[in-house]
Parts: C-alpha cells; sequence; structure tokens
C-alpha cells in the first residue's frame, strides 16, 4: 500500500474568497476568542507563552541588575522576594508550559494527518481557563494586599515551602493568588495532555501504527503521561493549602502536629517530573529537526521511544533529591541517590542516538539546527552537573546555592530554550508562511550563545565559592563580585537576543521570504499541506505507510517501508511472492 | 471524527484505533487518581498524630450499608449501557434510575455521618489532624460522587425523554467509566479511613 497524500493547493478557492475584503479587527478578535480550531489555539498559546517570556525574562533582568554588584539597593528586599517568587513561577508554568503544549496543539494533529484534536473545544476551555491562570497570578500585583501592604506579588518562592505559607505567616492574599493561578492552569494542563493523548492514539490517520508515528507525538504521549501523574500531586497539595489557608485545617501546620517536610514531598513529586514535562518536547524538536538537517532518518527510532518512556517512569522516582538537606536518612538519600544517577542512563542514549544521526549526515548549518546543535552540547554539560548534585555529600554542600540555580537554568535555558529556539525556526515556515531571517537567525545565535554561556557558565562559580540563592544582596568582602557582574552583563546579551529575535518574528511576517509547503524538504506530514495550513489541514485524509511518508512521496523508487521489520514487510514480500 | 474510524479503501487491514471518549476518561481517571493517592497518602501519614481527640476509635462507625449501596450501583450502571447497547430504552432508564437512587442514598448516609460528627462529637476540619485528613478525603471523594449523580441524571433525563439512542452507548460508557472509578476509590478510602485508620 503506497503513501497516498495529496499536496493541497496553497490558497483553497473559498479561502482567497474570504481574504478579499480587509476585515475589522473586532471580526479577527471574535475569530481567535471563538476559535476550536488547533492551529490558532496552539498560535495563541505560544504567544501568551512569548508574552509571559517578556515579562518573567524582564524580571529575570531586574534581579540581576540587583545583583550585579554588591551591597546594591536598586530593589528592596521586599520586591526581590516577588520577583524570585514570580519569574519562577511565571517561567515554569506560563511560559514553559504553554509554549510547549502550544507547539504540541499545533503540530500534533497535522503530523499524524488528523483534522484537528480529539476535543476541540475542550481545547479551547484548557488554553482560556491557563490564560486566565497567568492573568490572576499577575493580578496580584493591584490586588493581593500580601504582608507589606497593597498591591504586593506572592513572596514565597516557586515551592512555597510550608510553613511559609500558612495565613500567619503570609497575611493578605498575595499567596492565595499564586495557589489559584496554579489551580487553574493545572485543570488546563490536564486538559489539554488529556486532549494530547487521546488525539494521539485516536486520531492518527490510516496506516500510521504506533510504530510509525514520528517520534514528536510519541514524546508528547510520555509528556502528556507524566502530566497527569505530575499535575494530580500539585492540585492537590493546593487544595489542601487553601484548606489550611481558609477552613483552618492542620495539613502544613506544624503548631498542630502538621509537617512541613510533607508540603516538601508532594511538590516536589510535581516539581521533578515537571522538569521532564519540560525538556520531553525539547527532545521531540530534536528528533524532527536533528534528521530533516542532517538528510538522514532518525538514528534509533525504537531505542528513542524506549529511552523516553524509561525516562517519563524513572523521573517518578527522583523527586527526593531536591530534599537531601532535609535529612531523610540513609536509605531514603540512596535510593534517590541512585534513583537519579540512573536517569543519566536513557538520557545518555538519547544523545549518542543524536549524534549517530549527525554522523555522516550531509549537515546544514541553518539557524535551526545551529541552536540544536547547540542544544546538545548544553543539555550534556547540564546533566553533568545533575550527576554531580545527585551525589547526596555533594549536594549537602551546594544544595541552595547559585550552583544549583546554574544547573537548573543550564537545563532550562541551554536545553529547552534553545530548542524552542530551533523549533520556531523550524516551524515559523508552516505557521506563517514565511521564512525566519536567516542572517538575523545567525545574529541571534551568536548573541545568545554568548549572553548565555556568560550568565551560566561563570554563575557556577559564586555558588562554589558559597553564594546562597534568594538573597538580595551580598557583602563586597565575598569575593563573589566580579563573578556576578559578569553573570549579569551576560543576562543582557541574552535580553538583546531575544528582542532582536522578537523582532525577526514580526519583519519576517511582513517581510520575510515566502516559505512554500515544504522549505526544508522535510519528511512529516505536517509539510504536506500548504504553509499555513487551511483550517481543514488535509483536503483528503493521508494515508500512509512508513514512517516517513513524505520521503515515499517524493522517492516512489525506494520507499522507506521497504526497509520496515515487522509484519507488513512480511506482508509485502508474500504480495510480491503471490503476484510474482 | 467517524470519519477516522472507517477502512480506508484497498487497505489490507482494518483501521479501528480507540475510541477517543474511552482513551479520554481514561487519562481523566488517571490523573484524577493521582490526586486521590496523594490525600490519601496524606491520611495515612497522619493517622495517630492528632494531638487531641477525638479519634477515629471514638467516632466512627463503619457505613457499611450506604458502602453496598454506592458499589452496586456500579453493577446498575453497567447494567444500563448493556441495556441501551442492546437498543432496550426503557431498562436503561430503569437502570439508570437504579443508579442514581444507590448513588443518592450513599451521599445521604455520608451527609448523616457528618452531621452526627459535627454536632454530636464537634468534630471538624480544623479540630485536628484527623478532622482535616477526614473530611478532606471524604468530602474530596463525595464531590466526586456528586458530579457523577449530576452527569448520572442528566443522563437519566435524556433517557426518560427517549432521547437516548443505541449509538449514544458509547458515551454512557464513557460516564460509567467515570462511575466504577468513583466507586473503586470509595474500597480504598474505605479501607484506609474505616479499616485502617480505627
Amino acid at each position: 500500500m503506497a503513501t497516498q497524500i495529496p499536496f493541497n493547493q496553497a490558497n483553497a478557492p473559498e479561502e482567497t474568497g474570504a481574504d478579499m475584503r480587509p476585515r475589522l479587527w473586532l471580526e479577527v478578535l471574535h475569530e481567535w476568542v471563538t476559535t476550536v480550531d488547533h492551529k490558532k489555539i496552539g498560535m495563541m498559546y505560544i504567544g501568551y507563552a512569548l508574552f509571559f517570556l517578556v515579562v518573567a525574562g524582564f524580571e529575570a533582568l531586574l534581579m540581576r541588575i540587583q545583583l550585579a554588584v554588591p551591597n546594591n539597593s536598586f530593589v528592596s528586599p521586599e520586591v526581590f522576594n516577588g520577583l524570585f517568587t514570580m519569574h519562577g513561577t511565571t517561567m515554569v508554568f506560563f511560559v514553559g508550559m504553554p509554549i510547549l503544549f502550544g507547539f504540541g496543539n499545533y503540530l500534533i494533529p497535522l503530523m499524524i494527518g488528523a483534522r484537528d484534536m480529539a476535543f476541540p473545544r475542550l481545547n479551547a476551555f484548557s488554553f482560556w481557563i491557563s490564560a486566565f491562570g497567568g492573568i490572576l497570578l499577575y493580578y496580584s500585583y493591584i490586588g493581593g494586599s500580601g504582608l507589606y501592604g497593597a498591591g504586593s506579588a506572592p513572596d514565597v518562592g516557586w515551592f512555597a515551602y510550608a510553613p511559609l505559607t500558612a495565613k500567619v505567616f503570609s497575611l493578605g492574599h498575595s499567596t492565595d493568588y499564586w495557589t489559584l493561578s496554579l489551580l487553574l492552569t493545572g485543570i488546563g494542563t490536564i486538559g489539554t495532555a488529556l486532549n494530547i493523548v487521546a488525539t494521539i492514539i485516536s486520531m492518527r490517520c490510516p496506516g500510521m501504527k504506533m510504530s510509525r508515528l514520528p517520534l514528536l507525538p510519541w514524546l508528547y504521549l510520555v509528556t502528556s503521561g507524566l502530566t497527569f501523574v505530575a499535575v494530580g500531586p500539585l492540585t492537590a497539595a493546593q487544595i489542601m493549602l487553601m484548606l489550611d489557608r481558609y477552613l483552618g485545617s492542620h495539613f502544613f501546620d506544624t503548631q498542630a502536629g502538621g509537617s512541613a517536610v510533607l508540603w516538601m514531598h508532594f511538590f516536589w513529586i510535581f516539581g521533578h517530573p515537571e522538569v521532564y514535562i519540560l525538556v520531553l518536547p525539547a527532545f521531540a524538536f530534536a528528533n524532527e529537526i536533528i534528521p530533516v538537517f542532517s538528510r538522514k532518518a532518525i538514528f534509533g527510532y525504537p531505542a528513542m521511544v524506549a529511552a523516553s518512556v524509561g525516562i517519563g517512569f524513572v523521573s517518578l522516582s527522583v523527586w527526593a533529591h531536591h530534599m537531601f538537606t532535609v535529612g531523610l536518612g540513609a536509605a531514603e538519600n540512596t535510593f534517590f541517590v541512585l534513583a537519579t544517577m540512573a536517569i543519566s542512563v536513557p538520557t545518555g542514549i538519547k544523545i549518542f542516538n543524536w549524534l549517530a544521526t549527525l554522523w555522516g549526515g550531509k549537515i546544514q548549518f541553518t539557524s535551526s539546527m545551529m541552536f540544536a546543535i547547540a542544544f546538545l552540547f548544553q543539555f550534556l554539560v547540564a546533566g553533568l552537573t545533575g550527576i554531580m548534585l545527585s551525589v547526596a555529600p555533594f549536594d549537602w554542600q551546594l544544595g541552595n546555592s547559585y550552583f544549583v540555580v546554574a544547573h537548573f537554568h543550564y537545563v532550562l535555558v541551554g536545553a529547552i530554550l534553545f530548542m524552542l529556539f530551533s523549533a520556531f525556526y523550524y516551524w515559523y515556515p508552516k505557521m506563517t508562511g514565511r521564512m525566519l531571517s536567516e542572517k538575523l537567525g545567525k545574529w541571534h545565535f551568536w548573541l545568545f550563545l554568548i549572553g548565555f554561556h556568560l550568565t551560566f557558565d561563570f554563575m557556577h562559580v559564586p555558588g562554589l565559592l558559597g553564594m546562597p540563592r534568594r538573597i538580595y544582596t551580598y557583602e563586597a568582602d565575598r569575593g563573589w563580585m566580579i563573578w556576578n557582574m559578569i553573570v549579569s552583563s551576560g543576562a543582557v546579551v541574552q535580553a538583546v537576543a531575544t528582542l532582536l529575535f522578537v523582532y525577526n518574528m514580526i519583519w519576517s511576517y511582513f517581510k520575510g521570504p515566502v516559505a512554500g509547503p515544504d522549505p526544508w524538504d522535510a519528511w512529516t506530514l505536517e509539510w504536506a499541506t500548504s504553509s499555513p495550513p487551511p483550517s481543514y489541514n488535509f483536503a483528503e485524509t493521508p494515508e500512509v505507510s512508513s514512517r516517513r511518508p513524505l520521503w515515499d512521496l517524493k522517492h516512489p523508487d525506494d520507499p522507506d517501508g521497504d526497509y520496515e521489520i515487522g509484519p507488513s514487510h512480511r506482508q509485502r514480500a508474500k504480495q510480491k511472492e503471490e503476484s510474482a | 471524527m467517524s470519519d477516522v474510524a472507517v477502512v480506508p479503501s484497498g487497505a489490507d487491514v482494518a483501521w479501528n484505533p480507540p475510541a477517543r471518549g474511552i482513551v479520554g476518561m481514561v487519562c481523566l481517571i488517571l490523573a484524577e487518581a493521582s490526586i486521590f493517592i496523594i490525600f490519601i497518602v496524606a491520611y495515612i501519614f497522619y493517622i495517630g498524630k492528632s494531638l487531641n481527640g477525638p479519634t477515629p476509635k471514638d467516632v466512627l462507625s463503619l457505613p457499611i450499608f450506604t458502602s453496598i449501596c454506592l458499589l452496586s450501583s456500579s453493577l446498575t450502571v453497567h447494567a444500563a449501557v448493556s441495556a441501551l447497547r442492546r437498543g432496550q430504552q426503557r431498562l436503561c432508564s430503569l437502570w439508570l434510575a437504579a443508579t442514581v437512587l444507590l448513588g443518592g442514598i450513599f451521599l445521604a448516609g455520608t451527609a448523616h455521618e457528618w452531621y452526627d460528627l459535627i454536632y454530636n462529637h464537634g468534630l471538624t476540619i480544623s479540630t485536628n489532624l484527623f478532622g482535616t485528613t477526614f473530611y478532606s478525603l471524604v468530602g474530596l471523594h463525595a464531590s466526586h460522587v456528586v458530579v457523577g449523580l449530576l452527569m448520572l441524571s442528566l443522563a437519566l433525563w435524556f433517557s426518560l425523554r427517549g432521547q437516548m439512542h443505541h449509538h449514544h452507548s458509547e458515551k454512557l460508557e464513557v460516564l460509567s467509566l467515570y462511575w466504577h472509578f468513583v466507586d473503586a476509590v470509595w474500597v480504598v478510602v474505605f479501607l484506609v479511613v474505616y479499616v485502617l485508620g480505627r
């Protein structure tokens, strides 16, 4: 059975008809607010996340200005506490999650040859309730009378340890804004994750067996599975915190026998899988982008799937490595040290598979590919400092220091954000029909790379010298000054690079070269339709017979399916015999 | 998107991916289960750690009758689904009505238990750790029963008006999955709260 994918005609007639007359902005707005189209919702997720990326990036910049020199009083300690809480919460819940779900929403139905997500209206609901959560969090700046009078942000840190969050220690409502916004966005997150799983399982086009599913949907399946078991505990813990604060229950009330450590457990049972929820989509992008720009099929597809599922499972049993300094006891510490180290095995398999994909390929150094290669290198370094921190005695020394901050920013920025930029350069043409400027892209890449390494390489050093995280200033005689200066200057370079990227997106939307349906000569189904795709995605439901349907279409003499092992191959051989 | 499930012309195998409603409900159950697990862990963790009374031994009695009602409602909802699948609409209404009734009895039992605990034993959510964990865990379950009852009542309403047909059986099955989950959670809650914790 050969692959049957009719290339869509760009600009279907009814669409050009609609575009003849310039539309009122109110019409456009109405269309976006009421849409249930997975592509529009995906782009709203991405736009929303980019907005908050700029906001939370600005907060980071303020913190870096404050820490650039000793004894600085650029912001007050109270404001600083609010800044790091808001920066962390925003980046995880209102940048990381929505941007990854945005790409998933946009790409998954296209990649599996479906018309839309399994539950389009649930999709819209999930987006809007998550969006409301973000707005609610920032409303606390106006409405959340906290400890220091009217209009203060939550200031309990992004993991909000008990008993600091108790009513007596966190007066006013700012902590409640934090709790409620996380509860709401949690509902949206579970809704979208559920939708993604149902879409991937039930909406695949004919012929797309699970063994032919592109790796991006495969990894989103693992991420979504993790979301269910990770966001559930967070939701439960937030409910308990609200009961404590408003109905006088005693979950985390140490005065009445409650346990502050229990909150830590509940939070990190969510918190650590969350890291993998964020990083697996980045792996997913790498799995699609690296093969295309190496002009080779991905190396070790089954190993990639197995490693991803393995990471998913192991990541559920490593949470207490965030709690080594609590003093859990030797047996618990040993278990979590070993589990944490074990996770580097499937992760290592992935890195070697990517390297093997690059090996012997005709590598094209587009902006997208350059970000992907930087991702490979930086993710390796982040993994290595992770192994260092997984050793409990080492962690006792450096827990809650800037070394930890540098480590996880290496993952979040060096791996995830770099791969996100790569994904933008790769899929922006599909979403808008225009290429991003490669020249600006190269500037963006080199500036951001330099800024990133200035900031986060050198951030390890003050950590090793004993600088704790979350302090709002420090004395001049500690020897941290020069390092903090370098770190802060790198942050400025990153900010400039990010602005360049935003400018590139806006400029290219109007002036960029027209992309056409398949600018990268790629192999997955999203490139089989026009750019941007029509609302119905595919004029006819595609039918596939291998992992790379577009390769089959472009090379009918040498289809991928010929190299597939398993029953389909045997069936083909049998058919050949019969016909002979 | 029923057109996805149709057999493509010329394909050598039928293309029948699982129904999206079932997959979606299974995912929701997974997420809900993880919420319940956290509340159950908290309950077990705080057994015997209350600084003051009353203790579970003093005030809790086994809700055997209401538990039997809730668990048997799993059978009735299953009977409703299979009746609808066979196209027996009236029988489906009957079984749905039985399910709503049994669920209602369970909820009334919980309400009575709570009334007794609050007014006769002075146990509220803020009394001690037992009260905190008891009301939150049993309350979380009861709120799921309420949601299930609302949806089952809606289904009963449609069924009584004759608007429920054979082709809705998959949707009713999705709802019945949720109800089975609520019942299964009760088995765990019962064992933890009334057997282990007492």
